[in-house]
């Protein structure tokens, strides 16, 4: 079963959802964590133990030949992304606009641009006990996280097939990295905090997720703070709430210094039996 | 006109209701604009008007016409994106999965392949509640090109604020360090990097700070929450004093930004304590840095 912890508002807890949820099921069974936040990713820094075995990530940009170039000029005209600018003597290319379509080298009546590998990340990985861990990280510089999630998932798929249950920590928002982060996912977490702005992203959140047409239920996390509207909002719209962590300065700072809550306060570890009873029931 | 940009890296951290916060104390001086297109909150706080709306179309989507399709299966096969779904009679367009780049329409021979515009979200321009002009965005769910939204939102700001006549423009920028984040910082004068003293927290301000200086924009940070890890604090202050980065103020961990925010305004209407004269402080700082 493949669960994506997502969440439209930034900061709400997704990775706090999501290690936790992993470590605590790795207590008795096989786990993989991955963690597709590739811009940031965090969930390493609360596993205790560095990601050290890994390998470089590559996406496929055209590299110009420019002696058997004839300059005329078509690689400018068929790439949509304006990644290709054509001069009269020369052709230039933009490796952060490109999204590796293949049209302009495909197509070229020379050949002269063949596709060639480029840097944009790294994968890691380690594996303690039951839980396996991948995280992919984002060059800075680079600006499309989609490529980079897109080939962690099939990293994952292909080395990991036998684990049950696999955890997605995602990107926030509701755009494409997100999309891709939790398409293929069996259920999707929406964490969102008790908050007019936490209310406002999960509204975007669940429109999303609804329009993936995906199986998904709601934690509230920090309840107490704000008001009662999110619990409201998920009443009449009839989305399952799967679990309420408290707001508790304590939990926060446990958090602060990179632990994982669900080890110091026992109310964490029973909402995560929760969510885990509730996912069950709901993708049934 | 100085553009101040905010960013955080990691998301709350406190980044707009800062942003709230500082446009409320900036008055009409400024242009307000929110780049955060992805999840946009600040709204929420500063109450725009929405007086005019338009349609944003960014990138493209293919689609096939069922009655001239004859299934070849040559627009599959070029396709980088899985975005064709083949069929017996005719084949489809996931418009998800599409990246709009249109390559299928060049090889299919029967030229069954149209590209079209897509509706990737709407913008607008708003008075808010201080007077002052925002403009603001929404993007489509699940849309790509949010970085092109954001450049739309910031140059229709800059072209305002050259119109008004105003100093400063101040933009609450997007999580993260990919496109709608690099499309914030271009053109920018000034950053403020807001941040608080967590293990993510800090990691995350490393990694937006890189990308901050390939653009050699000077920056200056604001750590929220500070009082929640005061060794986290100290290790932040440590790495702004080696990047030359402004501390500009260390906030305490306060419950009243979201009193604040459920009665819907910015934490200085709310506070005339202590926090609302730092936050004064702090946006003076601001404008004399950048």
């Amino acid at each position: 079963m493949k669960i994506a912890i997502a969440s439209g508002k930034g900061g709400t807890g997704k990775t706090t959802v999501a290690v936790n949820l992993a470590s605590y099921l790795a207590e008795t069974r096989p786990v993989v964590l991955v963690d597709l936040d590739v811009e940031e990713p965090n969930s390493g820094l609360f596993l205790g133990a560095e990601a050290t075995d890994g390998r470089d990530t590559f996406k496929m940009i055209p590299a110009w030949e420019s002696t058997t170039c004839s300059h005329c000029g078509q690689c400018q005209e068929v790439c949509n992304f304006h990644a290709i600018i054509a001069l009269p003597d020369q052709v230039m290319i933009f490796p952060e606009l490109c999204h590796s379509c293949y049209a302009c080298s495909e197509l070229c009546p020379t050949s002269s641009l063949p596709m060639q590998p480029v840097k944009m990340g790294r994968m890691s990985w380690l594996s303690a006990g039951n839980l396996s861990f991948v995280e992919s990280r984002l060059d800075i510089g680079q600006e499309q996280a989609v490529p980079l999630i897109k080939q962690t998932l099939a990293f994952v798929d292909e080395r990991h097939a036998a684990v049950p249950i696999r955890i997605y920590d995602c990107p926030p928002g509701t755009s494409c990295p997100v999309i891709e982060a939790t398409r293929e996912a069996d259920f999707v977490v929406l964490v969102t905090e008790p908050t007019p702005f936490g209310l406002n992203d999960l509204k975007l959140a669940v429109e999303t997720m609804r329009h993936l047409d995906k199986k998904f239920g709601v934690v509230v996390n920090r309840q107490g703070l704000g008001d009662d509207r999110v619990e409201a909002y998920c009443a009449a719209e009839g989305i399952p709430l799967l679990a309420r962590i408290p707001n508790d300065r304590r939990i926060a700072e446990s958090y602060a210094r990179g632990q994982r809550i669900y080890e110091h306060f026992p109310v964490v570890r029973r909402q995560l039996a929760a969510i885990m009873d509730a996912i069950k029931e709901a993708a049934s | 006109m100085k553009e101040i940009v905010v960013i955080s890296g990691k998301g709350g951290t406190g980044k707009t209701s800062l942003t709230a916060a500082l446009s409320w104390l900036a008055g009409a001086d400024i242009v307000v604009a929110d780049c955060d297109v992805d999840a946009a909150d600040m709204h929420l706080l500063l109450q725009p008007d929405f007086a005019r709306a338009e349609d944003f179309h960014g990138g493209q989507v293919a689609l096939i016409d069922q009655d001239v399709c004859t299934a070849c299966g040559a627009c599959a096969e070029v396709c980088r994106f899985d975005a064709i779904t083949p069929g017996n009679d005719f084949y489809a367009v996931d418009p998800i999965s599409c990246e709009g780049c249109g390559y299928c329409p060049r090889v299919c021979p029967t030229e069954a392949i149209v590209m079209e515009d897509r509706l990737s979200g709407q913008w607008f321009v708003s008075r808010i509640r201080t007077g002052a002009t925002m403009v603001h965005a929404r993007l489509g769910i699940g849309a790509e090109n949010s970085g092109k939204l954001v450049a739309k939102v910031k140059n229709e700001a800059k072209r305002i604020a050259a119109e008004q006549g105003k100093e400063f423009i101040l933009v609450d920028g997007s999580p993260g360090v990919g496109c709608p984040v690099v499309s914030s910082l271009s053109g920018a004068d000034f950053v403020v990097l807001v941040t608080e003293p967590t293990v993510s927290g800090l990691h995350d301000l490393q990694r937006v700070h890189e990308l901050v200086a390939r653009f050699r924009i000077r920056c200056g940070c604001i750590i929220n929450k500070a009082d929640l890890n005061l060794e986290v604090t100290a290790a932040i202050g440590e790495f702004l004093t080696a990047n030359n980065i402004v501390a500009l103020t260390e906030l305490p961990y306060d419950e009243a930004f979201t009193r604040a925010m459920v009665a819907g305004r910015t934490i200085v209407e709310e506070n005339d304590g202590p926090l609302a004269l730092q936050l004064k402080d702090c946006w003076e700082k601001i404008k004399q840095t950048a």
